[in-house]
């Protein structure tokens, strides 16, 4: 029953996205453009007077040629995808994991210390809704350099989920474990190691999940923003060529490569989960 | 071969004119040949000269030259005056030269009155003498500068993606940088704000700017003062207004009011164009109509979306906006004041002293880029070296609207006007003075303008005008001249007066 279920549930996604992309296709046919054009409409173009959203053959012929060949290197504004994609993952790699470094040490200080989480806490809840990109022109100036500039904005947005979630996990750890762990007359690093560590552990990876995600989302923008390489830079070069079709493709793409990042991490934090 | 070898100014029996009785190599060579009654072939000859030059050897006559008294053996110099006529390397053939033109100097470029002079006292004597009262090694170590090795071949320049970058990014597909000894990267950049960011913050060795954005940024308007320098300008005209198609009846700009308008930075010509031009018709461009900073590559979206009336805008996005059925282009700067400027070519101050060699190559391939698109012939070619994804990533067809100037005006016409664009490297002082003049009368700077000055400091003619006559292209002696635009005439010796003399002005 459930795998019949499941079989025709995958039909009818198929069948909606078949009927979809048909849809669209044929909604966005170009006139048949047989007839010779006069010098004007040559200038011009061609004849069709009105600029259309590309059917998704366009689409997926693109995607074709883009990933038949995703490294290549025509340059420095011409990179392929695979490049660009390796550049901005390496970016926001590079920012998370210095963010956990930054974050984990501090939310659990805050978790296990009221008098951390009550200093601290002001800074954290007017540093915490700053948009990350807003920090860029300030970036820019100071550390002089666009490359250290977006991984610092992607520091700085994926540092909050992981540290309010580490400092939450901390302090909701089960009282009876860490008073246990006293009466073992362990040292409180040893504690902190073996006691709370792993039963905070679910909720850090939580944290560190939500990160991910909007490090990812920040990228694009930031790499907008500043230029120069990765898939953010990518669909802005599209789109002052005002190709919808590379847009598209480059916006399934940014998909794809979320959901991996996102998959990654949620197969790590299966592995720390527990049950009571 | 038009090629005289350089003969020893110490030595009182060469003859720097190469007249009758001249012994160096290639009259030695011409004489032969007459008395042998037969032509050396051109290879034949230039290995004989070559040979000569660099060997000292095929000249006997110099022989005596090296029997010479030696009185004073301390100098560097004395010794290269001794030896006859032996040039190792490139670098002593140019130390040849400059020592030549400061001895001719010394004689009034009287040539007999120096070998009668040189024969008498001789010519180490002499070479110590002048070595002991004029700084023959820095002069020599001067004019290398500019002419030497460049200290950095690896380069990388912004460029946003506009034609008016013609030269500075047609010279990485069509090899001018390469011709000049440099490896230069070229950037694309999103917009002003961050290729001028990118500058002051060294990233970008030199970058493609807006001729107002040097002034602004060494005086610190708008951005953190940092001393930049403007030596050559890329292209003039080549912008233009572009209007929604939905305000086609709308072509008196007295209809604007209300109308939001895009520039691509508050420092640009666009910006000073626009505000001229719609205050010129009596509106004020502060109120009666809005001005965004939009960058050039997000015109035509912003157009589409309606977010913009229309813009005045650097080309291909004028162009590609009638391309896109989404605007029609309502004048042509070029019409507003013929042949003004548009974006330059700049680079801080410290690359111009630190890098003199860098700089005044990459000055070179760039006035050499820029005459090569400023001829109409070459506009075709161009189109298509610099359309690709590496470059500006736009249709060829409308890139090469733009530059050959046979274009369609998205109102049903094509027209033909071949200096839509062009390109001329001088950064005149005047057209600076102009530039600040709308600066103070829109309010961006205030006080006492010292109009000249700060054009002169940062538009460096001088330099443009050396390297124009080095590659030989004729460069102009003055640096102000009048304008006239709109009908009104402007007189770089009168700045105050003309921004006085406007009716709408935020001063």
């Amino acid at each position: 029953m459930l795998h019949s279920l499941n079989v025709r549930a995958t039909l009818v996604s198929l069948v909606m996205l078949i009927a979809l992309l048909g849809v669209w296709e044929l909604a966005n046919q170009a006139p048949d453009a047989s007839k010779a054009l006069t010098e004007y409409e040559m200038l011009m173009g061609g004849a069709d007077q009105e600029a259309r959203v590309p059917p998704p053959s366009a689409v997926i012929g693109l995607a074709y040629d883009e990933l038949s060949n995703p490294f290549y290197d025509a340059g420095p504004n011409d990179k392929g995808i695979g490049i660009q994609l390796g550049y901005s993952v390496y970016r926001v790699l590079t920012g998370f994991f210095l963010a956990a470094l930054v974050a984990i040490p501090i939310g659990f200080l805050i978790g296990m210390s009221p008098l951390m989480h009550k200093a601290l806490n002001p800074f954290i809840q007017v540093l915490r809704p700053i948009s990350p990109l807003a920090w860029m022109p300030l970036a820019l100036f100071i550390i002089k350099d666009s490359e250290t500039s977006s991984i610092f904005v992607i520091f700085i947005c994926s540092i909050w989920p992981m540290l309010i979630n580490t400092a939450f996990g901390v302090a909701g750890v089960r009282k009876d474990w860490v008073n246990v762990a006293r009466t073992h007359e362990l040292s409180p690093l040893k504690t902190a190691f073996t006691v709370i560590l792993p039963a905070a552990a679910p909720t850090i990876l939580t944290g560190m999940r939500i990160s991910i995600g909007i490090a990812w989302l920040v990228i694009v923008a930031a790499e907008m923003l500043v230029g120069g390489t990765g898939i953010g830079y990518y669909v802005w070069n599209e789109w002052n060529n005002l190709d919808l079709t590379s847009v598209i493709f480059s916006i399934l793409m940014i998909g794809v490569v979320g959901m991996l990042l996102d998959l990654a991490l949620s197969a790590v934090t299966r592995l720390v989960q527990y049950q009571e | 071969m038009s090629f005289k070898s350089l003969g020893n100014p110490f030595d009182g029996e060469s003859d720097l004119t190469h007249g009758p009785s001249c012994a160096c190599p290639s009259c030695a060579c011409a004489h032969e040949q007459a008395q042998r009654g037969t032509e050396y072939s051109a290879s034949e000859l230039t290995a004989r000269l070559e040979q000569a030059a660099f060997e000292g050897t095929g000249q006997p006559r110099y022989q005596a030259a090296a029997e010479l008294p030696v009185q004073q053996p301390t100098h560097s110099d004395i010794r290269k005056a001794q030896d006859t006529n032996t040039l190792e390397s490139p670098e002593d053939v140019m130390d040849r030269v400059v020592e030549s033109a400061i001895v001719r100097a010394l004689f009034g470029q009287n040539d007999a009155s120096r070998r009668a002079f040189m024969k008498t006292i001789g010519g180490g004597t002499m070479a110590a003498v002048l070595g002991s009262l004029f700084p023959m090694e820095a002069a020599k170590a001067a004019i290398k500068d500019t002419l030497g090795k460049p200290e950095k071949t690896k380069l990388k320049i912004g460029f946003v993606p506009i034609t008016c970058a013609t030269p500075i990014i047609m010279s990485h597909p069509m090899g001018f940088y390469q011709k000049y000894g440099l490896d230069v990267d070229v950037i694309k950049t999103a917009g002003w704000a961050v290729a001028r960011d990118k500058s002051l913050s060294g990233e970008y060795d030199a970058s493609h700017m807006l001729t107002p954005m040097p002034l602004a940024m060494s005086m610190g308007a708008g951005s953190t003062a940092m001393p930049f320098r403007m030596p050559l300008v890329e292209n003039i005209n080549g912008q233009a207004i572009v209007l929604h198609v939905k305000h086609k009846d709308k072509r008196d700009p007295k209809q604007w009011k209300g109308f939001k308008f895009g520039v691509p930075f508050d420092y640009s010509m666009h910006n000073f164009l626009l505000r001229y031009y719609v205050a010129e018709f009596g509106l004020d461009p502060d109120k009666d109509i809005q001005i965004r900073v939009v960058p050039p590559p997000e015109m035509v979206a912003n157009l589409r979306a309606g977010n913009l009336d229309g813009y005045l805008s650097p080309d291909p996005f004028n162009q590609r906006a009638v391309w896109e059925k989404v605007g029609f282009l309502h004048t042509l700067t070029k019409d507003i004041w013929e042949g003004h400027p548009c974006c330059a070519f700049a680079c801080s101050e410290k690359f111009t002293t630190e890098l003199p060699n860098t700089y005044g190559a990459l000055m070179k391939a760039l006035v050499d880029a820029t005459a090569y698109s400023s001829k109409a012939e070459n506009r075709a070619e161009i189109s298509k070296a610099i359309a690709p994804k590496n470059y500006l990533n736009q249709p060829e067809a409308v890139i090469a609207q733009v530059l050959t100037g046979k274009y369609a005006d998205g109102l049903g016409n094509v027209k033909n006007d071949p200096e839509r664009i062009d390109f001329d490297p001088f950064p005149w002082h005047s057209m600076g003075v102009w530039i600040l003049t709308q600066m103070k009368r829109w309010g961006y700077i205030s006080g006492d303008v010292n109009y000249k000055g700060i054009a002169e400091e940062v538009y460096l003619a001088s330099d443009a005008r050396r390297i124009m006559n080095d590659l030989g292209y004729s460069a102009p002696d003055h640096t102000y001249e009048k304008y006239t635009i709109m009908g009104k005439e402007f007189d770089a010796d009168k700045a105050e007066e003309y921004v006085n003399s406007f009716a709408i002005k935020r001063t």
